[in-house]
């Protein structure tokens, strides 16, 4: 049996270990607090459409590819009950605050048309119809059919659950390599571990020798409100925002609960900002008044890896080393497709030539493409 | 043909000043930092830390630009002045960008609050480049404190309305000692050239940038846009008249008939 380390239990992290057991791999995961990162907090939400932005053309076909399979992770994982890892195929409703706000939402409804993904504009009075939680503010909006949601705390906590002891609570500080060629893991210990393979999907831990990938901390704030005892929930389905050209998203959960996000700051302060969270609240209740009624259930912060063009960093470093990381604001829309390419490149499986560019760890060593190019 | 801005004893050969705010990526951002050929970016210290070897801080060095560190979101002149000082000690420059403003709605200046701060800031030591209203009398009484630059509003930050008192940043560049940069409000290129034709010494711009679909051409525009209106500043432009002028001369002509 073929045997695998992979350092690093958050989503990319599990569900890769969990597609190399799958396909038969002897498997081992490394991380001294599994699901402690930006996948604990993240939102879940599985949004090819709203995520959509100019100048990122590689990014938005790896979302649209990688929401497609979903159901089939959540199938293989947990057949017959999504709900358990609360998987919502409900839409989304993006609304804008003011005219400019919906001038801006119009233009990008048209920029993810001409790309193929499903977009509707509709009027503020459907949009209310829809979600009578929705301020009289509202300036029209754009219903988005295909952007979904997952639960990543459920969901983390179902792939832990299936990897069962394979997940251990260790430190690794190191790499055991002979010839080049990366042949296991040093823990915290001193013991080295050895494997066929090492895939490293650290996020922002970087190990010795991976010091000069390019990844930066991108903090994020964070809230998650409970609607006040004996109120029904106020949100059926995801509702963004675009307030004085912010983004506000507000997700509800099964339970009736309400995550609230997110800020993206880069000032390396890992505990959440006071002017972060009031702004979140601010901008949410502009378009959803009823958010002042709520109660505040958890306030977090987590760094995101970010890479300098906002798409993953993955690749083969070695004979016997693959990395996967950098996965920004969309490791847990990404974690399907993601986990796939890396156990196809642990399995020196066949991957188209395009994609491996564009996740390429060395493609920022290029020169800088012209203004105006496509 | 020497034409260099000497902005706080730095000469500069590009008379555009970037921001960083509102970038898609920091790969898109460093593509139009380097399109629009700009040798100044003002950075806002309360939002991005300045270590790291991959920040905006590291990849303004590696560019070869030099960092403004400014004091956006600061409300009160206490506030912009313990933001100056962090942003001296972490970068080790007296260079700053002030700004103060007065409420979150506008994010105009408030001047009694600017000039309190610029005040202590320059007493202090620090080379201060104020964020003003498009107010002619402000931008004097901030040159009489001391400031190096004067930084007028052209309209409130991020509308891209444009340059709203023409008339105001004229008289400010005519009677201005120290370098006027037009800042805010461009939304287009030719809101850039015609803040120059107007003799304002640099324009600062981000959102026009990058809030634009296609972020580097846009920085390529607005370097277009900066030198031709300097150029045509220079230049001279021809008095507006209200009767034509045939562009042939029309003397020494012989008679058809």
């Amino acid at each position: 049996m073929a045997s695998a380390i992979v350092v690093g239990a958050g989503i990319i992290g599990l569900t890769t270990a969990w597609r190399l057991v799958e396909r038969g791999w002897d498997v081992a995961v490394f991380d001294p607090a599994p699901v402690s990162g930006a996948s604990h907090v993240a939102a879940g939400m599985l949004a090819p459409a709203s995520e959509v932005v100019w100048g990122q053309p590689s990014l938005y076909p790896l979302m649209v590819e990688s929401a497609r399979r979903y159901p089939e992770l959540i199938d293989r994982l947990y057949a017959g009950r999504p709900q358990e890892v609360g998987y919502l195929p409900s839409e989304t409703l993006v609304v804008a605050a003011d005219h400019a706000d919906r001038t801006a939402l119009d233009e990008r409804t048209s920029l993810q048309t001409s790309l193929g993904l499903k977009a509707h504009r509709i009027t503020s009075l459907d949009a209310r119809r829809l979600e009578p939680g929705l301020g009289p503010a509202v300036v029209g909006g754009v219903h988005l059919p295909d952007d979904h949601q997952i639960d990543p705390r459920a969901l983390c906590a179902v792939l832990l659950d299936r990897l069962g002891d394979r997940v251990v609570r260790q430190e690794v500080t190191g790499f055991v390599e002979r010839g080049g060629v990366t042949r296991g893991v040093v823990l915290a210990g001193g013991e080295a571990h050895h494997a066929d393979q090492t895939v490293v999907c650290t996020g922002l831990g970087l190990l010795p020798g991976l010091e000069a990938l390019p990844l930066r901390p991108v903090f994020g704030d964070i809230l998650r409100l409970v609607p006040t005892t004996g109120t029904p929930p106020l949100l059926g389905r995801t509702v963004r925002g675009l307030v004085r050209g912010r983004s506000v998203y507000l997700v509800p959960r099964a339970d009736g609960g309400l995550v609230l996000g997110a800020t993206v700051r880069e000032d390396d302060d890992p505990l959440p900002s006071t002017e972060g969270v009031h702004r979140l609240l601010d901008d949410a209740r502009r378009i959803v008044p009823g958010v002042l009624d709520t109660r505040i259930l958890e306030v977090s912060a987590r760094a995101r890896p970010g890479t300098p063009d906002d798409v993953p960093i993955v690749g083969r470093l070695d004979p016997g080393r693959v990395i996967s990381t950098g996965y920004f604001r969309h490791g847990i829309l990404l974690a399907p497709l993601g986990s796939d390419i890396t156990a196809d490149l642990v399995e020196s499986r066949e991957i188209d030539d395009e994609l491996l560019a564009a996740l390429d760890p060395h493609r920022f060593d290029r020169p800088h493409s012209t203004p105006g190019a496509p | 043909m020497d034409d260099a801005l000497v902005l706080g004893g730095e000469r500069l050969t590009s008379r555009l000043i970037m921001g960083t705010g509102g970038a898609s990526s920091l790969a898109t951002l460093e593509a139009s930092l380097v399109a629009s050929g700009t040798e100044v970016t003002t950075v806002a210290i309360r939002r991005y830390a300045a270590a790291g070897g991959n920040s905006v801080f590291a990849m303004l060095e590696r560019l070869g630009v030099r960092a403004l560190p400014n004091t956006a979101g600061c409300f009160a002149a206490r506030d912009a002045v313990l933001t100056a000082q962090l942003a001296r000690e972490a970068l080790e420059t007296d260079w700053i960008k002030l700004e103060v403003v007065a409420d979150e709605d506008t994010l105009l200046p408030d001047p009694v609050e600017l000039l309190t701060a610029a005040d202590q800031l320059v007493a202090d030591g620090f080379s201060v480049f104020a964020y003003t209203n498009d107010d002619p009398i402000l931008a004097r009484r901030l040159q009489d404190v001391g400031v190096v630059a004067v930084m007028p509003a052209g309209a409130p930050i991020g509308t891209g309305l444009g340059i709203l008192n023409p008339h105001h940043i004229e008289m400010i560049a005519a009677a201005a000692e120290v370098p006027v940069v037009l800042d805010a409000g461009v939304g287009t290129a030719s809101d850039a050239a015609l803040a120059m034709e107007l003799g304002c010494d640099a324009v600062l711009l981000a959102s026009a940038v990058t809030r634009a679909h296609d972020a580097p051409l846009m920085a390529r525009a607005m370097r277009a846009a900066v030198q031709a209106g300097r150029d045509a500043y220079r230049a001279g432009r021809i008095p507006r008249r209200s009767l034509a002028r045939a562009s042939s001369p029309d003397e020494g002509r012989i008679d058809a008939w």
